[in-house]
Protein backbone atom coordinates (compact mmCIF):
# COMPACT_ATOMS: atom_id res chain seq x y z
CA UNK A 1 0.00 0.00 0.00
CA UNK A 2 1.57 3.17 -0.93
CA UNK A 3 2.05 6.24 1.50
CA UNK A 4 -1.21 7.69 0.43
CA UNK A 5 -3.35 4.89 0.24
CA UNK A 6 -2.45 4.11 3.79
CA UNK A 7 -3.28 7.51 5.13
CA UNK A 8 -6.42 7.70 3.19
CA UNK A 9 -7.79 4.36 5.23
CA UNK A 10 -6.08 5.53 8.17
CA UNK A 11 -8.38 8.59 7.57
CA UNK A 12 -11.35 7.66 6.80
CA UNK A 13 -10.96 4.89 9.75
CA UNK A 14 -10.81 8.32 11.98
CA UNK A 15 -13.53 10.24 10.36
CA UNK A 16 -15.86 7.43 10.69
CA UNK A 17 -15.40 6.31 14.27
CA UNK A 18 -15.86 10.08 15.23
CA UNK A 19 -19.13 10.31 12.77
CA UNK A 20 -20.37 7.25 15.26
CA UNK A 21 -19.39 8.89 18.24
CA UNK A 22 -18.81 12.64 18.10
CA UNK A 23 -16.72 12.39 20.70
CA UNK A 24 -14.34 15.18 19.78
CA UNK A 25 -16.65 17.13 18.31
CA UNK A 26 -18.95 17.10 20.66
CA UNK A 27 -16.47 17.83 23.56
CA UNK A 28 -14.70 20.76 21.78
CA UNK A 29 -18.34 22.46 20.74
CA UNK A 30 -19.09 22.14 24.37
CA UNK A 31 -15.95 23.43 25.47
CA UNK A 32 -15.90 27.00 23.27
CA UNK A 33 -19.25 27.36 23.87
CA UNK A 34 -17.98 27.51 27.81
CA UNK A 35 -15.18 29.62 26.79
CA UNK A 36 -17.15 32.30 25.08
CA UNK A 37 -19.73 32.76 27.33
CA UNK A 38 -17.44 33.10 30.60
CA UNK A 39 -14.81 35.87 28.35
CA UNK A 40 -18.37 37.55 27.61
CA UNK A 41 -19.65 37.62 31.56
CA UNK A 42 -15.44 38.30 32.50
CA UNK A 43 -15.05 41.32 30.25
CA UNK A 44 -18.71 42.07 28.99
CA UNK A 45 -17.47 44.02 26.33
CA UNK A 46 -18.84 46.85 23.76
CA UNK A 47 -19.51 46.12 19.83
CA UNK A 48 -16.84 48.35 19.61
CA UNK A 49 -14.26 46.94 22.53
CA UNK A 50 -15.35 43.01 21.22
CA UNK A 51 -14.10 43.73 17.75
CA UNK A 52 -10.39 44.57 19.12
CA UNK A 53 -10.31 41.72 21.56
CA UNK A 54 -12.44 39.50 19.68
CA UNK A 55 -8.91 38.14 17.79
CA UNK A 56 -7.48 37.09 20.72
CA UNK A 57 -10.62 35.39 22.00
CA UNK A 58 -11.97 33.21 19.41
CA UNK A 59 -8.10 31.69 19.30
CA UNK A 60 -7.90 31.37 22.68
CA UNK A 61 -11.60 29.16 22.58
CA UNK A 62 -9.93 27.17 19.94
CA UNK A 63 -6.73 26.74 20.58
CA UNK A 64 -8.01 25.27 24.66
CA UNK A 65 -11.25 23.42 22.58
CA UNK A 66 -8.08 21.80 20.16
CA UNK A 67 -6.38 20.72 23.07
CA UNK A 68 -9.51 18.76 24.30
CA UNK A 69 -9.94 16.97 20.83
CA UNK A 70 -5.73 16.37 20.63
CA UNK A 71 -5.76 14.78 23.33
CA UNK A 72 -7.64 11.81 21.96
CA UNK A 73 -6.03 11.51 18.90
CA UNK A 74 -3.56 8.94 19.99
CA UNK A 75 -4.89 7.68 22.90
CA UNK A 76 -7.68 5.92 21.23
CA UNK A 77 -4.43 4.06 19.88
CA UNK A 78 -3.39 2.47 22.69
CA UNK A 79 -6.16 0.52 22.93
CA UNK A 80 -5.57 -3.41 22.02
CA UNK A 81 -2.17 -1.73 21.34
CA UNK A 82 -2.68 -0.55 18.37
CA UNK A 83 -0.04 1.96 18.24
CA UNK A 84 2.59 -1.28 18.60
CA UNK A 85 0.58 -3.32 15.48
CA UNK A 86 1.33 -0.11 13.92
CA UNK A 87 5.19 0.02 14.65
CA UNK A 88 5.77 -3.31 13.47
CA UNK A 89 3.42 -3.31 9.94
CA UNK A 90 5.52 -1.68 7.04
CA UNK A 91 3.22 0.74 6.60
CA UNK A 92 4.88 4.48 6.69
CA UNK A 93 4.62 6.60 10.07
CA UNK A 94 4.32 9.56 8.66
CA UNK A 95 0.97 8.21 6.70
CA UNK A 96 -0.64 7.23 10.00
CA UNK A 97 1.03 11.10 11.38
CA UNK A 98 -0.18 12.70 8.29
CA UNK A 99 -3.95 10.62 8.52
CA UNK A 100 -4.21 12.09 12.17
CA UNK A 101 -3.35 15.47 11.50
CA UNK A 102 -5.93 16.03 8.08
CA UNK A 103 -8.22 14.18 11.05
CA UNK A 104 -7.92 16.78 13.57
CA UNK A 105 -7.46 19.18 11.27
CA UNK A 106 -10.91 18.58 10.02
CA UNK A 107 -12.31 18.37 13.41
CA UNK A 108 -11.51 22.00 14.08
CA UNK A 109 -12.36 23.21 11.04
CA UNK A 110 -15.92 21.91 11.26
CA UNK A 111 -15.52 23.27 15.18
CA UNK A 112 -14.81 26.95 13.73
CA UNK A 113 -17.81 26.73 11.10
CA UNK A 114 -20.44 25.73 13.72
CA UNK A 115 -18.88 28.45 16.45
CA UNK A 116 -18.07 31.55 13.98
CA UNK A 117 -22.28 32.28 14.05
CA UNK A 118 -21.85 32.03 17.71
CA UNK A 119 -19.11 34.69 18.16
CA UNK A 120 -21.09 37.12 15.48
CA UNK A 121 -23.87 36.75 17.83
CA UNK A 122 -22.78 36.87 21.48
CA UNK A 123 -19.95 39.85 20.55
CA UNK A 124 -21.91 41.58 17.71
CA UNK A 125 -19.20 41.29 14.85
CA UNK A 126 -19.25 42.73 11.97
CA UNK A 127 -15.53 42.70 9.97
CA UNK A 128 -14.44 46.37 8.44
CA UNK A 129 -11.55 44.55 6.37
CA UNK A 130 -12.52 41.86 3.67
CA UNK A 131 -14.27 38.53 5.38
CA UNK A 132 -12.02 36.03 2.57
CA UNK A 133 -8.79 37.04 4.53
CA UNK A 134 -10.02 35.94 7.93
CA UNK A 135 -10.50 32.73 5.52
CA UNK A 136 -7.44 32.59 4.73
CA UNK A 137 -5.83 33.33 8.06
CA UNK A 138 -8.63 30.94 9.99
CA UNK A 139 -7.07 27.61 7.83
CA UNK A 140 -3.51 28.55 8.20
CA UNK A 141 -3.76 29.03 11.58
CA UNK A 142 -5.65 26.20 12.44
CA UNK A 143 -2.98 24.10 10.50
CA UNK A 144 -0.12 25.57 13.03
CA UNK A 145 -2.23 24.67 15.68
CA UNK A 146 -3.01 21.08 14.36
CA UNK A 147 0.24 20.21 12.56
CA UNK A 148 2.04 20.41 16.22
CA UNK A 149 -0.46 19.73 18.18
CA UNK A 150 -0.90 16.41 16.73
CA UNK A 151 2.79 15.75 17.21
CA UNK A 152 2.81 16.68 20.40
CA UNK A 153 0.10 14.57 21.77
CA UNK A 154 2.28 12.13 20.25
CA UNK A 155 4.89 13.10 22.89
CA UNK A 156 2.73 13.39 25.32
CA UNK A 157 1.14 10.05 25.17
CA UNK A 158 4.27 8.46 26.28
CA UNK A 159 4.84 10.31 29.45
CA UNK A 160 3.51 9.96 32.85
CA UNK A 161 0.98 12.37 33.12
CA UNK A 162 -0.60 12.52 29.58
CA UNK A 163 -3.28 15.13 29.16
CA UNK A 164 -1.28 17.65 31.40
CA UNK A 165 1.54 17.42 29.18
CA UNK A 166 0.34 18.35 25.84
CA UNK A 167 -1.01 21.98 26.39
CA UNK A 168 2.75 22.50 28.70
CA UNK A 169 4.59 21.39 25.57
CA UNK A 170 2.09 22.86 22.87
CA UNK A 171 1.43 26.34 24.10
CA UNK A 172 5.16 27.73 24.23
CA UNK A 173 6.20 26.38 20.69
CA UNK A 174 2.65 28.10 19.35
CA UNK A 175 3.51 31.56 20.60
CA UNK A 176 4.24 33.05 17.88
CA UNK A 177 1.44 31.12 15.52
CA UNK A 178 -0.85 32.59 18.19
CA UNK A 179 0.19 36.05 18.05
CA UNK A 180 0.09 35.89 14.58
CA UNK A 181 -3.56 34.43 14.13
CA UNK A 182 -4.76 37.01 16.75
CA UNK A 183 -3.28 39.86 14.72
CA UNK A 184 -3.90 38.70 11.59
CA UNK A 185 -7.55 38.12 12.83
CA UNK A 186 -7.38 42.33 14.57
CA UNK A 187 -6.38 43.87 11.88
CA UNK A 188 -8.79 42.54 9.40
CA UNK A 189 -12.09 42.94 12.22
CA UNK A 190 -10.86 45.89 12.81
CA UNK A 191 -9.63 46.74 9.23
CA UNK A 192 -6.80 49.40 10.44
CA UNK A 193 -4.15 47.11 9.32
CA UNK A 194 -2.90 44.99 6.59
CA UNK A 195 -2.53 41.33 7.88
CA UNK A 196 -0.06 40.49 5.39
CA UNK A 197 2.43 39.88 7.22
CA UNK A 198 1.06 37.71 9.85
CA UNK A 199 -0.73 35.57 7.34
CA UNK A 200 3.12 35.02 5.42
CA UNK A 201 4.68 34.55 9.04
CA UNK A 202 1.98 31.41 9.68
CA UNK A 203 2.44 30.45 6.06
CA UNK A 204 6.37 29.94 6.94
CA UNK A 205 5.12 28.65 10.85
CA UNK A 206 3.53 26.06 8.80
CA UNK A 207 6.03 24.97 6.54
CA UNK A 208 8.65 24.83 9.35
CA UNK A 209 6.93 23.09 11.52
CA UNK A 210 5.37 20.16 9.09
CA UNK A 211 8.62 19.97 7.73
CA UNK A 212 10.20 19.25 11.35
CA UNK A 213 6.79 16.90 12.57
CA UNK A 214 7.50 15.04 8.97
CA UNK A 215 11.17 14.39 9.64
CA UNK A 216 10.84 13.67 13.35
CA UNK A 217 7.60 11.45 13.61
CA UNK A 218 9.24 8.01 12.96
CA UNK A 219 11.94 8.37 15.63
CA UNK A 220 9.51 9.57 18.14
CA UNK A 221 6.62 6.58 17.11
CA UNK A 222 9.50 4.19 17.29
CA UNK A 223 10.67 5.57 20.76
CA UNK A 224 11.51 2.70 23.22
CA UNK B 1 38.98 13.76 35.09
CA UNK B 2 38.71 13.63 38.43
CA UNK B 3 41.60 15.90 39.07
CA UNK B 4 40.84 18.21 36.23
CA UNK B 5 37.39 19.02 38.05
CA UNK B 6 39.66 19.82 41.07
CA UNK B 7 41.87 21.94 39.48
CA UNK B 8 38.89 23.71 37.30
CA UNK B 9 36.56 24.97 40.51
CA UNK B 10 39.08 26.40 42.71
CA UNK B 11 40.24 28.65 39.06
CA UNK B 12 36.87 29.46 38.46
CA UNK B 13 35.83 30.49 42.16
CA UNK B 14 38.79 32.83 41.99
CA UNK B 15 38.46 33.83 38.65
CA UNK B 16 34.67 35.09 39.71
CA UNK B 17 35.61 36.77 42.95
CA UNK B 18 38.51 38.80 41.00
CA UNK B 19 35.69 39.85 38.20
CA UNK B 20 33.23 40.78 40.96
CA UNK B 21 36.18 42.93 42.35
CA UNK B 22 36.41 45.03 39.06
CA UNK B 23 32.92 44.88 38.41
CA UNK B 24 31.66 46.42 41.70
CA UNK B 25 34.76 48.27 42.73
CA UNK B 26 37.46 49.36 39.84
CA UNK B 27 34.54 49.73 36.85
CA UNK B 28 33.97 53.65 36.77
CA UNK B 29 30.65 54.51 37.65
CA UNK B 30 28.26 55.35 35.00
CA UNK B 31 27.21 59.03 34.77
CA UNK B 32 23.57 59.04 34.36
CA UNK B 33 22.58 55.74 35.71
CA UNK B 34 24.81 56.22 38.42
CA UNK B 35 26.17 52.27 40.51
CA UNK B 36 23.09 50.36 38.87
CA UNK B 37 24.24 49.58 35.42
CA UNK B 38 27.39 47.57 37.17
CA UNK B 39 24.21 44.77 36.90
CA UNK B 40 25.40 44.79 32.80
CA UNK B 41 28.37 42.90 34.34
CA UNK B 42 25.81 39.88 35.29
CA UNK B 43 23.48 40.57 33.09
CA UNK B 44 25.11 40.36 29.41
CA UNK B 45 27.27 37.75 30.16
CA UNK B 46 24.34 35.70 31.91
CA UNK B 47 22.41 36.12 28.18
CA UNK B 48 25.30 34.56 26.19
CA UNK B 49 26.07 31.44 28.59
CA UNK B 50 22.26 30.76 28.24
CA UNK B 51 22.54 31.73 24.20
CA UNK B 52 25.17 29.41 24.26
CA UNK B 53 23.68 26.80 26.44
CA UNK B 54 20.97 26.54 24.33
CA UNK B 55 22.92 26.34 21.08
CA UNK B 56 24.70 23.49 22.92
CA UNK B 57 21.31 21.53 23.73
CA UNK B 58 20.38 21.92 19.81
CA UNK B 59 23.42 20.12 18.32
CA UNK B 60 23.87 17.53 21.03
CA UNK B 61 19.91 17.12 20.69
CA UNK B 62 20.32 16.63 16.50
CA UNK B 63 23.52 14.57 16.84
CA UNK B 64 21.56 12.67 19.63
CA UNK B 65 18.78 11.75 16.88
CA UNK B 66 21.73 10.74 14.58
CA UNK B 67 23.90 8.64 15.98
CA UNK B 68 22.02 7.81 19.34
CA UNK B 69 24.77 7.91 21.66
CA UNK B 70 24.25 8.54 25.28
CA UNK B 71 26.98 10.65 25.98
CA UNK B 72 25.32 13.25 23.74
CA UNK B 73 21.83 13.07 25.94
CA UNK B 74 23.59 13.51 28.47
CA UNK B 75 25.17 16.86 26.86
CA UNK B 76 21.97 17.65 25.90
CA UNK B 77 20.30 17.51 29.51
CA UNK B 78 23.13 19.45 30.81
CA UNK B 79 23.23 22.14 28.32
CA UNK B 80 19.28 22.56 28.83
CA UNK B 81 19.55 22.92 32.98
CA UNK B 82 22.56 25.22 33.25
CA UNK B 83 20.74 27.34 30.16
CA UNK B 84 17.90 27.89 32.03
CA UNK B 85 19.37 28.66 35.42
CA UNK B 86 21.47 31.33 32.78
CA UNK B 87 17.86 32.28 31.50
CA UNK B 88 16.53 32.83 35.00
CA UNK B 89 19.05 34.94 35.92
CA UNK B 90 18.86 37.15 32.85
CA UNK B 91 15.05 37.87 33.41
CA UNK B 92 15.76 38.52 37.21
CA UNK B 93 18.51 41.15 36.46
CA UNK B 94 16.86 42.79 33.70
CA UNK B 95 13.73 43.99 35.64
CA UNK B 96 16.52 45.09 38.62
CA UNK B 97 18.06 47.08 36.28
CA UNK B 98 15.17 48.68 34.24
CA UNK B 99 12.62 49.52 37.13
CA UNK B 100 15.34 52.74 38.66
CA UNK B 101 16.50 53.35 34.55
CA UNK B 102 13.56 52.72 32.74
CA UNK B 103 11.30 53.63 35.63
CA UNK B 104 8.73 50.23 34.60
CA UNK B 105 9.96 46.55 35.65
CA UNK B 106 9.21 44.66 32.35
CA UNK B 107 8.10 45.90 29.05
CA UNK B 108 6.79 43.56 25.92
CA UNK B 109 10.00 44.75 24.17
CA UNK B 110 10.99 42.15 21.41
CA UNK B 111 14.30 41.06 22.83
CA UNK B 112 12.31 40.49 26.63
CA UNK B 113 9.73 38.89 24.99
CA UNK B 114 12.01 36.56 22.94
CA UNK B 115 14.20 35.90 25.83
CA UNK B 116 10.55 34.38 28.29
CA UNK B 117 9.77 32.61 25.38
CA UNK B 118 12.97 30.80 25.10
CA UNK B 119 13.31 30.30 28.54
CA UNK B 120 9.40 28.64 29.21
CA UNK B 121 9.96 26.69 26.02
CA UNK B 122 13.22 25.14 27.74
CA UNK B 123 11.16 24.77 30.88
CA UNK B 124 8.78 22.99 29.41
CA UNK B 125 11.85 20.26 27.48
CA UNK B 126 12.93 19.84 31.02
CA UNK B 127 9.22 19.31 32.54
CA UNK B 128 9.07 16.36 29.29
CA UNK B 129 12.06 15.28 30.57
CA UNK B 130 11.03 14.65 34.52
CA UNK B 131 7.65 13.31 33.23
CA UNK B 132 8.69 10.74 30.25
CA UNK B 133 8.82 7.08 30.82
CA UNK B 134 11.73 5.43 30.80
CA UNK B 135 13.87 4.68 27.63
CA UNK B 136 11.90 6.66 25.76
CA UNK B 137 13.02 10.17 26.95
CA UNK B 138 16.35 10.85 25.38
CA UNK B 139 14.73 10.59 21.88
CA UNK B 140 11.38 12.54 22.73
CA UNK B 141 13.31 15.10 24.65
CA UNK B 142 15.85 15.45 21.67
CA UNK B 143 12.57 15.83 19.23
CA UNK B 144 11.20 18.44 21.32
CA UNK B 145 14.54 20.43 21.66
CA UNK B 146 14.38 20.32 18.29
CA UNK B 147 11.63 22.13 17.90
CA UNK B 148 12.00 24.83 20.72
CA UNK B 149 15.00 25.69 18.46
CA UNK B 150 13.55 26.62 15.30
CA UNK B 151 11.18 28.17 17.13
CA UNK B 152 13.39 31.00 18.77
CA UNK B 153 14.14 33.01 15.09
CA UNK B 154 10.22 32.82 14.59
CA UNK B 155 9.12 34.33 17.54
CA UNK B 156 12.02 36.93 17.73
CA UNK B 157 10.84 37.70 14.17
CA UNK B 158 7.25 37.46 15.04
CA UNK B 159 7.60 40.08 18.21
CA UNK B 160 10.04 42.14 16.59
CA UNK B 161 7.16 43.33 14.31
CA UNK B 162 4.17 43.19 16.88
CA UNK B 163 6.22 45.39 19.31
CA UNK B 164 8.21 47.94 16.68
CA UNK B 165 6.69 51.24 18.10
CA UNK B 166 8.95 50.37 21.13
CA UNK B 167 12.16 51.74 22.12
CA UNK B 168 14.65 49.01 21.42
CA UNK B 169 16.81 48.31 25.13
CA UNK B 170 19.17 50.90 25.99
CA UNK B 171 21.74 47.82 26.34
CA UNK B 172 25.74 49.15 26.52
CA UNK B 173 27.99 46.74 24.85
CA UNK B 174 26.39 46.87 21.18
CA UNK B 175 28.12 48.93 18.18
CA UNK B 176 26.74 52.37 18.43
CA UNK B 177 26.48 52.60 22.51
CA UNK B 178 30.04 53.23 23.16
CA UNK B 179 31.38 51.31 25.65
CA UNK B 180 34.09 53.37 27.99
CA UNK B 181 37.47 51.46 27.59
CA UNK B 182 37.68 51.00 31.26
CA UNK B 183 34.17 49.69 30.94
CA UNK B 184 34.76 47.32 27.99
CA UNK B 185 37.67 45.94 29.60
CA UNK B 186 35.76 44.66 32.60
CA UNK B 187 33.21 43.34 30.64
CA UNK B 188 35.24 41.69 28.33
CA UNK B 189 36.80 40.24 31.82
CA UNK B 190 33.09 39.17 32.99
CA UNK B 191 32.51 37.57 29.61
CA UNK B 192 34.77 35.44 29.99
CA UNK B 193 34.47 34.18 33.56
CA UNK B 194 31.11 33.63 33.17
CA UNK B 195 31.47 31.76 30.13
CA UNK B 196 34.15 29.55 32.18
CA UNK B 197 31.32 29.15 35.16
CA UNK B 198 28.65 28.31 32.62
CA UNK B 199 31.33 25.49 30.88
CA UNK B 200 32.40 23.95 34.15
CA UNK B 201 28.64 23.72 35.14
CA UNK B 202 27.86 22.23 32.28
CA UNK B 203 30.76 19.85 32.27
CA UNK B 204 29.55 18.84 36.41
CA UNK B 205 25.98 17.98 35.36
CA UNK B 206 27.02 15.52 32.06
CA UNK B 207 29.53 14.10 34.92
CA UNK B 208 26.62 13.49 36.85
CA UNK B 209 23.74 12.69 34.18
CA UNK B 210 26.25 9.86 32.85
CA UNK B 211 26.48 8.61 36.22
CA UNK B 212 22.70 8.65 36.60
CA UNK B 213 22.39 6.66 32.96
CA UNK B 214 25.12 4.25 34.45
CA UNK B 215 23.50 3.85 37.83
CA UNK B 216 19.97 2.89 35.90
CA UNK B 217 21.18 0.53 33.21
CA UNK B 218 23.52 -1.57 36.08
CA UNK B 219 19.69 -1.40 37.89
CA UNK B 220 18.41 -2.88 34.25
CA UNK B 221 21.03 -5.47 34.13
CA UNK B 222 20.38 -6.41 37.62
CA UNK B 223 16.78 -7.01 37.43
CA UNK B 224 17.05 -8.83 34.08
CA UNK B 225 19.55 -11.34 35.84
CA UNK B 226 16.94 -11.78 38.84
CA UNK B 227 14.63 -12.50 36.04
CA UNK B 228 16.64 -15.27 34.19
CA UNK B 229 17.69 -17.01 37.41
Amino acid sequence: MSTLGVTGASLVKDLRMEWRSKDAINSMLFFSLLVVVIFSFAFNPTAEESRRIAGGLIWVAFLFAAVVALNQTWARELRNQVLDAYRVSPAPPNALFLAKTVGNFLFVVVLEILMAPLFVVFYELRSVGPVWQLLVVALLGTWALVVNGTFFAGLSIRTRNREIMLPLLLFPITIPALLAMVDATTSVLTGEASPDFWIKLLAVYDIVFTALCLLLFESVLNAE
Amino acid sequence: MKKLTLISVPITVALLAYTSYLALIVAPTEQTMGDVQRIFYYHVPSGWVAGLCFFINFVASALYLWKRSPASDALAAASAEVGVVFCAVLLITGPLWARPVWGIWWTWDARLTTTLVLWLIYVSYLVLRRFAAGGQTQVLAAAFAIFGFADVPIVYMSIRWFRTQHPSPVMGGGENSGLAPAMLHVFLINLVAFTVLGILFVWLRYQLQMQEQALESAHAQLALKGVSR
